[in-house]
């Protein structure tokens, strides 16, 4: 099997390609390794905070 | 969470610039719309002139609210958006922040002129002609140059995720205005110029185009905006930021396969049209992926929905996104369509989506950033943002409630036979049905501006630094909740 057989074949699968892609992103988004790392990014936006900061708001 | 952290000076002057033109397009582009809504209930108004033809000022209506209106406050709050969560200024400078602001407004007026004129390239929501397409490539490739440059250069580790929506829409759109506007002008000076695609080719890349502008502008963008307004607003995170980001890659990798379900049971392919209705279907996921992130995030703090009306805007914006995303799939079905498809149910289902998610998230936004751009403790009015809110539902309620009757009564009444299998209703009939639904239609438009006249005029006081003496909304009525 030569280069251009396999390269073909492997453009032919880009739906597998893809498919597997983005089961690696739900995967990665899912892992609870990461799930601390994500809460602080969901934060992130309050740090410079001009109207107080989480915690000085409504409740 | 409130280490002392050194803000930078924020190019927030053109902000201020395009938080003004959005509110003045989005006026225009109403009222365009209650115009052209009383033309179809009333022949009388198109005044018998070519240039306040239906046909000439439907173009001015969509590209008003959905470029003009939608445009300028998507590339505005997506560059103040940008500036906080990368904690640096624009990158190239206020000159080149500018030229975007008002290389995109000339834009704007360039492309209205030529509807009103009757220069069109003919394909829905792309009608400007290559002189107007060439130079908002050139106008929106230095917006993602000052968009793309500020991430480049930002002090934060992170990319927030509302980024990584509006960075999906501005490369997205890029990718569709110039693959769909590929033309050959028909001389120098010219307006005229004819699609490099022939036939049904054209027609596909014209709805791939049309969906697209649908699923990264109307969609990704504003769920930039909704992945920083509704926490920075409610004061708390957003709910699940993991779901945030595999929100973000099903909608990166199923959008643009949709376009198709625009041209069911035409000359396209027919495994082509199956396709497009496979992954409309799955859009379901993002869509409800959204929803959920976008309400939850209230979750445990539900009674700031009775004081705070701004936070109501950009909560109901996305109930409406949620039932608007599942109501385009379902009408991606192929049996579905047969019924739907050139009724007014489709519009009914895009007025849905664009009142009630992108123009209520859009006041949300507006709202929130008034008074912060011009350093005001709050706004001139809770209580009129709160008035403004109801206007805006019941016209919202009337417009989709009466498109949806009128639309689906159309579709049967063009589907019915008699006893010897003629049609049973001729054209006109199904058009004298409609007038009722027409003016109901119109009269909710009329509700929807009187509330965004409201906004403005509040908007207007708060930039001026004013504040009306009022009572607060809605103090909580049991001792239960007093607390809070």
């Amino acid at each position: 099997m030569d280069i251009t057989t396999i390269s073909e074949m492997a453009r032919s699968s880009w739906v597998v390609w893809l498919i597997l892609l983005f089961a690696f992103i739900i995967f990665w988004a899912l892992r609870p390794k990461n799930k601390k790392r994500f809460e602080e990014d969901a934060k992130m936006i309050f740090k410079d905070d001009e109207n107080g900061g989480m915690g000085h708001g409504g409740n | 969470m409130n280490q002392a952290i050194a803000v930078p000076t924020y190019n927030d002057e053109v902000v201020r610039k395009f938080v003004i033109a959005a509110s003045f397009w989005g006026i225009v582009g109403f009222s365009v719309g209650i115009l052209i809504a009383f033309q179809l209930a009333y022949p009388v108004l198109n005044l018998d002139l070519e240039w306040t033809s239906f046909g000439r000022l439907r173009p001015v209506h969509t590209s008003a609210v959905v470029f003009a209106f939608g445009g300028n406050i998507l590339i505005g709050s997506s560059l103040y958006i940008v500036q906080r969560t990368s904690r640096v200024t624009l990158f190239g400078g206020p000159t080149l922040a500018n030229m975007v602001f008002w290389g995109y407004q000339i834009f704007i007026v360039m492309a209205a002129l030529g509807y009103v004129l009757g220069v069109t390239q003919s394909k829905e929501y792309a009608e400007p002609e290559w002189y107007a397409d060439i130079w908002l490539t050139v106008i929106w490739v230095m917006y993602l140059v000052v968009f793309a440059g500020t991430l480049v250069t930002r002090k934060e580790s992170h990319i927030y995720v509302a980024n990584w929506f509006f960075l999906a829409f501005i490369i997205t759109v890029a990718m569709l205005h110039i693959v769909n506007n590929v033309a050959l002008p028909v001389s120098w000076m010219g307006a005229k110029s004819y699609i490099a695609w022939a036939g049904v080719r054209d027609a596909m890349t014209q709805w791939w185009y049309g969906h697209n502008a649908v699923g990264f502008f109307l969609t990704a963008g504003f769920l930039g905006m909704m992945y920083y307004f509704i926490p920075k607003q409610a004061n708390r995170p957003v709910y699940s930021y993991r779901l945030s980001v595999i929100h973000f890659w099903a909608i990166t990798f199923l959008y643009v396969w949709a376009g198709p379900h625009h041209l069911h049971y035409t000359a396209l392919p027919d495994w082509a049209q199956t396709l497009g209705m496979t992954f409309s279907i799955m859009l379901w996921m993002p869509s409800w992926g959204g929803m959920i992130n976008g309400i939850m995030t209230l979750s445990g703090a539900w009674d700031k929905l009775r004081t705070d009306p701004v936070l109501r805007f950009l909560v109901t914006s996305v109930g409406f996104y949620g039932m608007s995303t599942f109501e385009g799939p379902l009408m991606a079905i192929k049996v579905v369509n047969s019924l739907s498809h050139y009724t007014d149910w489709t519009i009914g289902h895009v007025h849905s989506a664009a009142l009630g998610w992108n123009a209520l998230v859009s006041f949300g936004a507006l709202y929130f950033l008034v008074p912060k751009l011009w350093n005001r403790e709050r706004l001139y009015s809770l209580r009129l943002a709160n008035l403004h809110f109801w206007f805006a539902t019941m016209g919202i309620v009337l417009y989709i409630t009466s498109m949806w009757i009128s639309g689906i009564m159309q579709g049967l009444m063009w589907r019915t036979y008699d006893a010897l299998g003629f049609l049973q209703y001729s054209f006109i009939e199904t058009v004298e049905a409609m007038h009722p639904y027409y003016v109901i239609r119109a009269t909710g438009g009329v509700l929807f501006l009187i509330g965004a006249l409201i906004m403005v005029y509040n908007l207007w006081m708060t930039a001026h630094g004013k504040t009306r003496d009022e009572e607060p909304i809605a103090l909580a009525p049991s001792a239960s909740s007093a607390g809070n």
